[in-house]
């Protein structure tokens, strides 16, 4: 039997594959002698085929069957098999399979060896790679080398320390006596490094050896300038900076042990300013460790000057040449601005320069970082940077920065008509890519811009002619259009050059959206919604009931829903039209609520009517009609949907207003039932300051599954006239989840003169909340 | 199948190390955290995509999954460490650069044929300079005296093996 060919004769030869089916078969055909091989038990190759099969392994191809081979290596008594059969263990076993617990007891013969290189393989296998059940068994041995005199196998015994307290974290109290000559001095400087990271590795997992550590603060501070202050070293140089890796980890444990503690925190002020003020920064060795001094000052209780020196650091690292450096200043920048913001908003023109920078990672952190720094004195500044970035920016990001970019907008907008305009920016730059939310909350926004209703639904009309494809954009332009359309043929605009328009060119460009390929089923609804919206402000009434009745049979549920609802509008309730289709009210926003609970688009049924108990029977005649898609229903109902779950606290609400137009007021009060706290109790009144009663009053509730609600009869049905008298009624709710709630009441109040008025408001059970806000529509 | 709970309790600063060419072909793969073979192949199947198609000017860190990726090319081979994400980058780059030095002085003026056809000698050398992902030693010169007595160890053993095999008395 011909000697099995060497390692490096089987690369040279596998490298002469021309073809990947070539490489195989030479592969197959080794694997198979070498099964062979391990198959006659030969001692003198086994080392020799197992680092082939490595090799093998590193190309690609199952090694699984070498597995044991590596055990036996490790076994040998020669230093070569024990180096392959290591290293082999390290690439081919796994602790998932229970043949890798085979090794412990191997490794625990080689931890006592007499030969170090053989202690090292040991330690450094189980600390790679080490089971929990390994280390549970091996503790002990590697917590006696780590009171060795021996400094080659101390270092590796506390890095082999770090990883058994990582996978087995009890085990971390048997290793406290052994550190405690660790750092003093006549060890030797070679095994701090090791022990740094040990320490660290405690005090990050106990809060206990935090304490118990904190005594060395000042030991790792003479340390810290002795390298500083040192002569010269040619074995721990790097670029003329004395071992840099140790003051790194210096660096880090003093940010662990400063944390939270202004004695500790003082102690290390000065070497931090002194690494700060030092350190070399021509190269890349200096200037990370500067980064981890700054991390450091930012967590530590360091005094502000100490803290502006770190931000000015971050500031100089945004200007350097090099990019790796830009990026962690970014990275660190964004971090600290909310603690430091002053401070970094002297550094924001440069911040902003970074949006032009050409790698991803960087672009990203400068425009998080733009955001966060956009107020109200930069805001026009910063939006026109922003604007630019979205128009030229990848894709990935444009649906953060349009998002980003509303909220700035809407925090610290200077205008109306500027909101506006950057909505429309973002819309037509970015307007495929902006999140479905965003359309909700742009409608409520513009809606609630009454003087801007005729310039904005012209641009956005003007943009539709345009591109059609961005369906955010087209379905907050079919909306506007819908309600606005009258304006828009009126050519009432006054901040623009009004454009030629009329009715019939209008219901065109609808028509068009419900027929294009590019809408979705979300926009269709839109736009068939705003046609027949048109209908009580345009005079082409044929024309819609013909396009209202032809998607009565459109084979999109959703479509045929909305066109059958609104031709039994035309045909049996012809007369509640005009009332139903009239101009939206402005929706106020609360400080608590995105508007986007207000307003009902995008086709959402209304689910939580339907989930109530206690839903008194409607004795009116309204309503077997469904709803309209804008949250608008014939119904009348209180919604009581939830939001988050949030505890609120044993709060006093002090009475508010919940509704009040058109001479109806609603108050709500409320207290805590006696027998049982967690129950609210609601009561309403209502009272009528017009000139003639109002009869048929009812009040409904309807409240999510979680809920219990409970209407009792109110005091009348009539609300009397010139407020001289009020209808109460009283509600119980109980809330067992305590779940923050908003209840959206609508109330249907028919008299002779009105018709049907919708109401949203909203109840915040939240903690802190002294005024929670009635929004009434 | 992965345990992430293993996973995520192990909070690893370096998870592993890949050695690979510019070709997408692996020269070395140091894991230090247990992953499943199959998943192995697949995290370096994709990680090398992406650093393969990264463009020269653009920095050396990138984020992929939940993972910092500090990443750098010497001649033909690019050094690719996957970090924690509160790492400092930048001396992650020290790191790589040591083991390259590392490398270097063993072989002398060291090329990526060399680690091809010595890779086990690569890792021996990996190994005597990190454990667990962290530094056993900070001076080059200590580490390399290591692995010279290492390799002394392992010619010793051998040197009587084969000189009986050229006597044919194997």
């Amino acid at each position: 039997m011909p000697a099995p060919i060497r390692l490096r004769e089987l690369i040279r030869t596998i490298r002469t594959a021309r073809t990947q089916a070539e490489e195989r078969e030479m592969i197959q055909k080794e694997c198979a002698a070498i099964r062979s091989s391990f198959r006659e038990e030969d001692n003198t190759y086994r080392c020799r085929n197992v680092a082939k099969l490595l090799y093998m392994h590193m190309l690609g191809y199952p090694a699984h069957f070498g597995q044991l081979e590596c055990l036996k290596l490790i076994a040998s008594q020669k230093f070569t098999d024990k180096r392959i059969g290591y290293l082999g263990a390290m690439l081919l076993l796994d602790e998932r399979q229970d043949v890798h617990l085979l090794m412990t007891n191997c490794i625990k013969n080689d931890l006592n060896h007499s030969t170090q290189y053989v202690q090292g393989l040991a330690l450094c296998t189980l600390g790679c790679m080490g089971s929990s059940e390994m280390c549970r068994d091996l503790a002990g041995e590697v917590e006696k080398l780590l009171k060795t005199s021996n400094s080659y196998l101390r270092k590796k015994a506390a890095l082999c320390a770090v990883h058994v307290i990582r996978k087995v974290p009890e085990l971390m109290e048997m290793f406290l006596p052994a550190t405690k000559n660790l750092l003093s001095e006549k060890n030797h400087g070679e095994i701090l490094h090791t022990s740094v990271v040990l320490l660290t590795e405690m005090c990050e997992r106990s809060p206990d050896m935090l304490s118990h550590f904190r005594k060395l603060v000042p030991q790792l501070v003479r340390i810290l300038k002795n390298l500083i202050m040192s002569g010269y070293s040619p074995e721990h140089d790097v670029s003329g900076i004395s071992d840099p890796f140790l003051q790194v980890r210096i660096l880090r444990l003093l940010r662990i042990l400063g944390k939270g503690d202004d004695d500790s925190s003082e102690a290390m002020n000065d070497i931090l300013a002194q690494v700060a003020t030092n350190t070399e920064t021509s190269k890349n060795v200096g200037n990370a460790i500067l980064y981890e001094t700054v991390l450091t000052i930012m967590d530590i209780k360091s005094e502000s000057g100490l803290r502006v020196l770190a931000i000015n650091i971050l500031g100089r690292f945004l200007l350097n040449n090099d990019k790796n450096i830009r990026y962690v200043a970014l990275t660190s920048l964004l971090k600290t601005v909310q603690t430091d913001h002053n401070a970094v908003q002297r550094h924001r023109s440069t911040i902003v320069d970074c949006l032009k920078d050409l790698d991803v990672s960087i672009k990203r952190r400068a425009m998080e970082l733009s955001f966060a720094l956009v107020n109200g004195n930069n805001i026009r500044g910063m939006m026109k940077e922003l604007l630019y970035f979205l128009d030229s920016c990848d894709p990935d990001f444009k649906a953060d920065c349009a998002s980003g970019i509303f909220l700035a907008a809407e925090k610290y907008a200077p205008s109306k008509r500027w909101h506006i305009d950057t909505i429309m920016r973002v819309l037509t730059t970015a307007g495929s890519y902006v999140r479905d939310d965003s359309v909700p909350n742009l409608i409520q926004l513009i809606t609630n811009s009454v003087e801007m209703h005729a310039y904005t639904v012209q641009r956005l009309y003007k943009a539709l002619l345009d591109d059609i494809s961005q369906q955010p954009l087209v379905q907050v332009a079919s909306w506007c259009i819908g309600e606005y359309g009258d304006l828009l043929v009126s050519g009432q605009c006054e901040e623009e050059e009004p454009i030629q328009v009329n009715d019939l060119y209008v219901l065109d460009v609808l028509e068009g959206l419900l027929v294009s390929n590019l809408s979705t089923p979300v926009t269709r609804g839109y736009s068939l919604t705003a046609i027949m919206k048109l209908s009580t402000r345009f005079s082409s009434l044929n024309r819609i009931k013909k396009v209202v009745s032809i998607y009565g049979s459109s084979i999109d549920v959703e479509l045929q829903q909305r066109a059958v609802e609104y031709n039994a509008l035309f045909k049996k309730y012809d007369h509640m039209r005009p009332a139903l289709l009239e101009r939206m009210p402005i929706m106020e926003k609360t400080a608590t609520n995105g508007p986007s609970e207000t307003v009902q688009t995008n086709g959402e049924t209304d689910s939580t009517i339907l989930d109530t108990k206690h839903l008194p029977s409607i004795s009116q005649p309204a309503s077997q009609v469904g709803f309209l898609k804008h949250g608008f229903s014939i119904q009348t109902c209180a919604h009581f949907r939830h939001l988050n779950n949030i505890q609120p606290l044993n709060v006093i609400i002090p009475p508010m207003t919940a509704y009040n137009k058109n001479g109806l007021i609603i108050e709500f009060t409320f207290e805590r039932s006696n027998p049982n706290p967690n129950i609210a109790v609601i009561t309403i009144h209502a009272t009528n300051s017009t000139e003639a009663d109002m009869t048929e009053f009812v009040f409904q509730a309807a409240v999510p599954k979680t809920f219990q609600l409970q209407l009792l009869s109110p005091s009348s049905n009539v609300v009397p006239a010139f407020n001289q008298g009020s209808v109460t009624q009283v509600i119980r709710v109980l809330n067992p989840q305590k779940v923050r709630c908003y209840c959206e009441p609508r109330t249907h109040s028919a008299s002779d003169l009105q018709c049907i008025q919708a109401i949203n408001f909203y109840l915040s059970c939240v903690p802190g909340e002294s005024n929670p806000q009635p929004c009434a529509s | 199948m992965m345990d992430d709970t293993e996973v995520l309790l192990e909070k690893k600063e370096m998870r592993f190390m890949l050695l690979f060419s510019r070709q997408g072909k692996l020269r070395l793969q140091k894991w230090y955290t247990a992953t499943a073979e199959r998943d192995k192949k697949k995290m370096v199947r994709e990680l090398m995509q992406v650093v393969l198609a990264r463009k020269p000017k653009m920095c050396s860190f990138l984020e992929w999954r939940d993972l910092k990726i500090v990443y750098k090319r010497y001649a033909s081979l690019y050094f690719c460490c996957a970090v924690e994400e509160q790492d400092n980058e930048l001396i992650t780059l020290e790191v790589i650069h040591r083991f390259v030095e590392l490398l270097d002085k063993y072989f002398g003026s060291v090329c990526e044929l060399d680690i091809i056809f010595n890779f086990e000698k690569a890792y021996f050398i990996l190994d005597e300079f990190l454990m667990g992902g962290e530094i056993q030693d900070t001076s080059k010169k200590s580490v390399l005296k290591a692995i010279e007595q290492a390799d002394l160890l392992q010619e010793e053993d051998e040197s009587p093996r084969s000189v009986l095999e050229e006597m044919g008395l194997a």
